[in-house]
């Protein structure tokens, strides 16, 4: 199989499925955005697909909390299909309301944790929306949209990203399992495993943590917006630069997700 | 059986109680409450018939986080729910008024019913455990901090309540007015008493036209013929009769927008010929021009600024939704994407004690503002990429909103056309009590009552909603399932309907348009403002694909009536004609007014600018840098989303640690192109105090060098014109609004800058009684916003106003004269008087078209223009947005223009750019600009300070500050 379908998963208030399209299509597969209402009408459309998006945005104006409301749409209706996603050797990938959505569902932990989650997104240390080029540093090599990726710098654009476990246990679980993948750097790409402060860690995340993966990799979320940097000119510092690259790094994350299947 | 619960969400226990606290922290800044502790919600009140377990089980899936939050359930009223979780003991409840939309509430009840509980009602609250306060100083908190009147309740104390229910049955009774037999002045007390805003003169008119007609109007007609005539839709007095008298004469306007800055257009377009890229101007709802072969763009900036005065959040919350929503009904709907947001504010850190009875807190109105665009435009997905915050003590009353969208349309999709026989179609919102008379309302002064009588004026959006109409109806373009579109806003169906059918005719059932609640009149009905709803001509034949398109997306479309080729207005409800005018008279039948304006010149006084020595040179540096107008706003900028769609290209802050203060922005609208949109913005109320000529013409260069500073092409840029003015009936004030417009179309034709829409707020005043029994009123400054919307033909070439590396040369560019009137300077150091800055048409002209030249041959690093400050400080800010030093030698330009050090250095003359140019690209540079004025000014550095030298005195040295010093200063006074 060359060519993986990608499902960008639409619904009321998702505002990031068009440029996440796009840095589906240049990394070569074929993306479709689909509206949640025809998976509801018909879940078996998810069938053909071998990597689930979940983009950015407001679903449903993150009504209540962020994501809250489309996860628990999902869970009610749709648990099929992404029981498919996380059982068959497929992909699925949440991007900030993206990964709000995933986390709520709890997709990235055990099943036996489903009524007490170890881990969640919350409002920010400084309580308010905040847009901001990070810095990123990956920390475990278990997720496959990191592929070849050590440090990345990358937009971050949320009021409710600050990850947040329940308890140290939790926290160490996690670690020992190598799901915490991505965190909140220093410019330097030091600092990861460091007590980071604002603006290096952004929001206030429990370990510098941004982005997280399932126990196999495969299902991974990160709050900062790769589809926004797919452009050298995306970058807040290209205008100081001698040379423009070929293309944003936030390519890289979805040309992980196609070689996978090639 | 129905219950009401009550589920409070807390933070669980070691999680922050971060609402609470920045409450706790705003009652101090405020001065409201010092060492106030407060224990914050969310909660919810559902009534629905199920048991408590199912309650339980929804609210810990779907309402609580079950990391950081913990729920509290029980039926309202049970004891539980008013036992003080810690150590505070006051218990405060804030609801929204019936009526109000609460989206949440929407959200949640649908998801209740999604999770198959039986559920009847929800409504959202919010409860607030306070530590002990006196009753006045409860009082005080809840009204100034806690609630909004004027959208909220207060409950203190146990919430006794047993149902929510809003709505009643409507019972159709046809009134009508008796307006025939009335004398002057009971026309005037009609007029008022129905909040129609008419003159008397109007007023008579239509009691002429119904005399005619031998009978009374309906309640309906009066009320359509007071929205149609309203300064709001159709701009009467701009658009009207002037006799303008200033030093040169008498001139006689018939319409005098259209003889001054739409005839600047068409001067223009006739002037560029089959080179002429402007499509639609001043006629849809957003201004059209040309952008590539494939596209056109549009603009439009619409100001809400008296409902931002009774409730900041709601005001530009609704302000920047209305305004996406004229792309949005622009030609057959273009697609927004992005925002610029300029708002007005008086300072602060005004002392509380000292505003007028009925005012908000500047404070408080600058966070809901912000908030309100905040949490509209970033969940519509499209980036609020420019704006400004302007400050003076005179916004205290009327704190001004400007929103703004871009919109990207097809090029076949420019026009429209309804069509006799299409169905008229009501998408996205339903209809409720919402803004009823906010077209009128907008064009009334505020009054310290404003508050109580105007409540319903006020509204809060639902963001969600209007992005998932857009979501639509871009499909329902492209599979062209419509002949023409417009927006619901001002005046609601009455104004959209109205105009759409205005040269057709329109048979409306009102009674077939979806509401939110029982009880809506059919007047209340037709003009309503309730947000997020397009109307539409969609031809039969298209009608059930359209539905489809719509109803796939859960977005609600209804017909509620049909064009027809009868050049009359008729309005049924049920099967009951309530109201039938002729189109004629509605859109034609407006009684003339000849409006006095007049201006009189000031009479020119001298400002004593002093000569400062270095250690004043360094105190004005840091004065004017740490100004609220010249203050970093990233407080302001870093709350919106301006990456969204990823095309960004020039982000708002810039430079290597993203916190520079860039000229313009730009966007990318197309992922196959390299083609940019630039925007920008240029404003200067205090000129205006001196001279409104002059600060129009002002006003214009700062938004064409902000443009061109990032590389926007000078003969590609168009402005749109924003007046905020004080109450025009008085003869000197609209002569001051004359008197720019003239200097608008001056400065625009010999630009070749075209106009292309605008809008205007009057009466910007505030009117109180004080102490003493006086009445006292507050008028804004005279404000023009001039917008730019410029283009770049590639994206890679441009720049940013940060220095890049040491060694490179800095050059000024444009005249510098000595123009401190209204300068930051003379503000800083509080000096009357000067010469206003002034614009060179031709001059300028020569400038702009020459630095773009230069940018596009690759020899500038960066450039700044100068404005707020002059010289000294875009120096500064070029610096410590670089991060480098910095040794400014004025000698040059001292020399060659016959001007004193503090004249280089703070003078605020327009048309001039400080650039930074590679030290081996300095000769061509210099050969471009060699019949131009420019000067050498010196060159950046690897060092840690911004040095001002000037070489021909002396080796004078007249400041040398750190930059990091400098950047601190700049980055404080609104660093919340």
């Amino acid at each position: 199989m060359a060519t993986p379908r990608v499902l960008i998963l639409r619904a009321p208030g998702t505002n990031c499925d068009l440029e996440t399209e796009v840095a589906f299509q240049q990394a070569g597969a074929v993306p479709t955005r689909l509206h949640v209402n025809r998976l509801l009408e018909n879940p078996h459309l998810a069938k053909e697909f071998q990597i689930l998006c979940f983009p950015g945005g407001f679903s449903y104006g993150d009504d209540i909390a962020a994501g809250r409301i489309l996860a628990v749409q999902i869970q009610a209706h749709l648990s099929g299909m992404l029981n498919d996603f996380r059982t068959a050797d497929k992909l699925v990938l949440g991007i900030c309301n993206g990964f709000q959505i995933m986390m709520r569902l709890g997709i990235f932990f055990d099943d036996s944790e489903k009524n007490a989650p170890p881990a969640t997104l919350t409002l920010n240390a400084q309580g308010r929306f905040e847009d901001r080029w990070i810095h990123l540093k990956k920390t475990g090599d278990r997720c496959v949209f990191l592929r070849g990726i050590d440090q990345v710098h990358l937009p971050m654009a949320h009021a409710e990203g600050r990850f947040a476990v329940r308890d140290d246990a939790a926290l160490q679980r996690l670690e020992a399992n190598g799901q915490l993948v991505l965190r909140y750097c220093k410019p330097d790409g030091t600092g990861a495993n460091e007590t980071l402060s604002f603006p290096d860690n952004p929001n206030g995340a429990t370990s510098n943590v941004a982005g997280i993966c399932d126990a196999s990799g495969r299902i991974f979320g990160l709050m900062p917006h790769p589809e926004r940097y797919l452009l050298p000119t995306n970058h807040p510092n290209w205008t100081r630069w001698d040379q423009l690259p070929e293309k944003g790094a936030g390519a890289k994350f979805f040309e992980n997700a196609v070689e996978y299947f090639q | 059986m129905t219950k009401l619960w009550e589920i409070d969400i807390y933070p669980s226990a070691g999680q922050p109680d971060t609402v609470g606290n920045s409450l706790a922290i705003e009652a101090r800044d405020l001065g409201l409450a010092d060492g106030l502790q407060v224990t914050a919600t969310r909660s919810f009140l559902v009534q629905a018939n199920g048991s408590e377990d199912s309650i339980r089980h929804v609210a810990t899936t779907l309402l609580a986080d079950p990391v950081t939050e913990r729920a509290l359930i029980a039926p309202v009223g049970d004891v539980s729910l008013t036992q003080p979780p810690g150590a505070q003991s006051t218990l405060v409840h804030v609801l929204f008024k019936p009526g109000v939309m609460d989206p949440v509430a929407l959200s949640t009840k649908q998801a209740l019913l999604d999770l198959k509980l039986d559920v009847e009602e929800v409504r959202t609250l919010r409860k607030y455990w306070l530590s002990p306060l006196s009753p006045s100083d409860l009082n005080r908190l809840t009204s100034k901090l806690l609630s909004n009147d004027s959208i909220e309740q207060v409950v203190v104390g146990p919430l006794n309540i047993d149902h929510l229910d809003i709505g009643t049955k409507y019972e159709l009774k046809l009134m009508h007015v008796s307006l025939r037999g009335l004398n002057d002045d009971e026309l005037v007390k009609l007029s008022r008493d129905h909040q129609l805003s008419l003159s008397l003169a109007e007023m008579k008119t239509i009691q002429a036209h119904y005399v005619s007609l031998d009978r009374d109007p309906t309640d309906i007609e009066l009320e359509t013929v007071a929205q149609t005539w309203s300064e709001h839709c159709s701009h009467k007095t701009l658009a009207g009769k002037i006799e303008y008298r200033d030093e040169n004469g008498t001139q006689h306007f018939k319409n005098m927008l259209r003889e001054t800055i739409f005839a600047a257009t068409e001067t223009i377009r006739e002037k560029l010929g089959a080179d002429d890229w402007c499509v639609k101007v001043f006629k849809d709802n957003a201004g059209i021009v040309r952008f590539d072969d494939n596209y056109n763009i549009v603009f439009k900036v619409e100001t809400h600024n008296h409902p931002s005065a009774i409730e900041p959040y709601g005001g530009s919350n609704t302000g920047i939704g209305g305004v996406i929503r004229d792309p949005l009904g622009t030609g057959l709907g273009a697609k927004p994407i992005c925002n610029t947001d300029v708002f007005c504010f008086a300072p602060p850190d005004t002392d509380p004690a000292s505003l007028p009875p009925g005012c908000l807190h500047p404070r408080r109105v600058m966070k809901g503002v912000v908030a309100g665009v905040r949490d509209y435009g970033n969940r519509m997905g499209i980036p609020t990429v420019n704006g400004a915050v302007y400050f003076d003590r005179r916004y205290l009353g009327n704190p001004l909103v400007y929103c703004g969208n871009v919109g990207i349309l097809p090029r076949d999709k420019s026009d429209k056309e309804v069509h006799p026989g299409d169905w008229i179609v009501a998408i996205g919102g339903r209809t409720g009590r919402d803004g009823i008379h906010g077209a009128t309302f907008s064009s009334i002064e505020l009054t310290s009552e404003s508050e109580s009588i105007s409540g319903g004026s006020v509204q809060i959006g639902n963001a969600v909603m209007e992005k998932m109409v857009l979501d639509v109806l871009l499909q329902a373009r492209d599979e062209n399932l419509y002949h023409a579109v417009t927006d619901c806003g001002a005046g609601g169906f009455s104004s959209a309907v109205g105009e759409m059918g205005e040269e057709i005719g329109a048979e409306v059932w009102l009674d077939r348009a979806p509401l939110k609640y029982a009880g809506l009149s059919y007047t209340e009905i037709w003009i309503s403002e309730a947000q997020e709803r397009m109307v539409l001509a969609v031809p039969p034949e298209k009608w059930e694909r359209f539905h489809e398109v719509c109803a796939a997306e859960g977005v609600e479309a209804t017909i509620i009536g049909q064009f027809v080729p009868t050049k009359q207005l008729r309005l049924m409800y049920q099967d009951t004609e309530v109201g039938s005018l002729s189109m004629e008279f509605l859109h034609d039948g407006r009684p003339p007014v000849v409006r006095q304006a007049a201006y009189r010149p000031p009479t020119p006084k001298a400002a004593n600018i002093p000569d400062l020595d270095r250690t004043g040179i360094e105190k004005t540096l840091h004065k004017i840098l740490g100004s609220l107008n010249v203050a970093s706003k990233h407080w302001v900028i870093r709350q919106y989303d301006h990456e969204v769609q990823g095309g960004s290209v020039v982000k708002p802050l810039v430079g290597p640690v993203c916190d520079g203060p860039s000229d313009a922005a730009v966007v990318r609208p197309l992922f196959d192109s390299n083609r940019g949109i630039v925007i920008s913005c240029g404003m200067n109320p205090h000129y205006g105090d001196l001279d409104p000529y002059h600060m129009a013409t002002s006003a214009m260069d700062e938004a064409m060098r902000n443009a061109i500073c990032v590389g926007a092409d000078p003969q590609r840029i168009a402005v749109l014109d924003n007046f905020c003015w004080g109450n025009t009936d008085r003869p000197e004030t609209l002569g001051t609004l004359v008197r720019a417009a003239i200097a608008c179309r001056d400065l625009a034709v010999q630009w070749n800058t075209p106009f292309i829409s605008g809008k205007d707020s009057l009466k910007n005043e505030f009117a109180w009684v004080d102490e003493k029994g006086e009445k006292q009123t507050l008028v804004i400054p005279s404000t023009l916003l001039i917008s730019a919307m410029g283009q770049i033909e590639d994206v890679r070439r441009c720049i940013t106003m940060d220095l890049k590396s040491s060694g490179n040369k800095l050059y000024l560019v444009g005249p510098t004269r000595s123009e401190f009137g209204g300068s930051h300077f003379t503000l800083v150091h509080g000096i009357a008087g000067g010469e206003v800055p002034k614009v060179d048409a031709s001059l300028a002209k020569r400038v702009f078209l020459t630095l773009h030249e230069t940018m596009k041959a690759g020899l500038v690093r960066s450039c700044h223009d100068l404005s707020e400050g002059g010289l000294a400080i875009a120096a500064a800010e070029m610096a410590f947005a670089g991060g480098l030093g910095i040794d400014l030698d004025i000698a040059e330009l001292c020399q060659q223009q016959f001007i004193d050090p503090i004249t280089a250095l703070f003078s605020e003359s327009n048309s001039r750019f400080l650039c930074e140019v590679p030290a081996d690209k300095a000769a061509e540079f210099e050969k471009h600009f060699k019949n131009l004025p420019m000067s050498a000014v010196g060159h950046v550095t690897g060092g840690p300070k911004v040095k001002i030298l000037a070489s021909h005195q002396c080796d004078a040295l007249l400041a040398e500050v750190a930059w990091s010093e400098l950047k601190q200063t700049w980055l404080r006074p609104l660093d919340w």
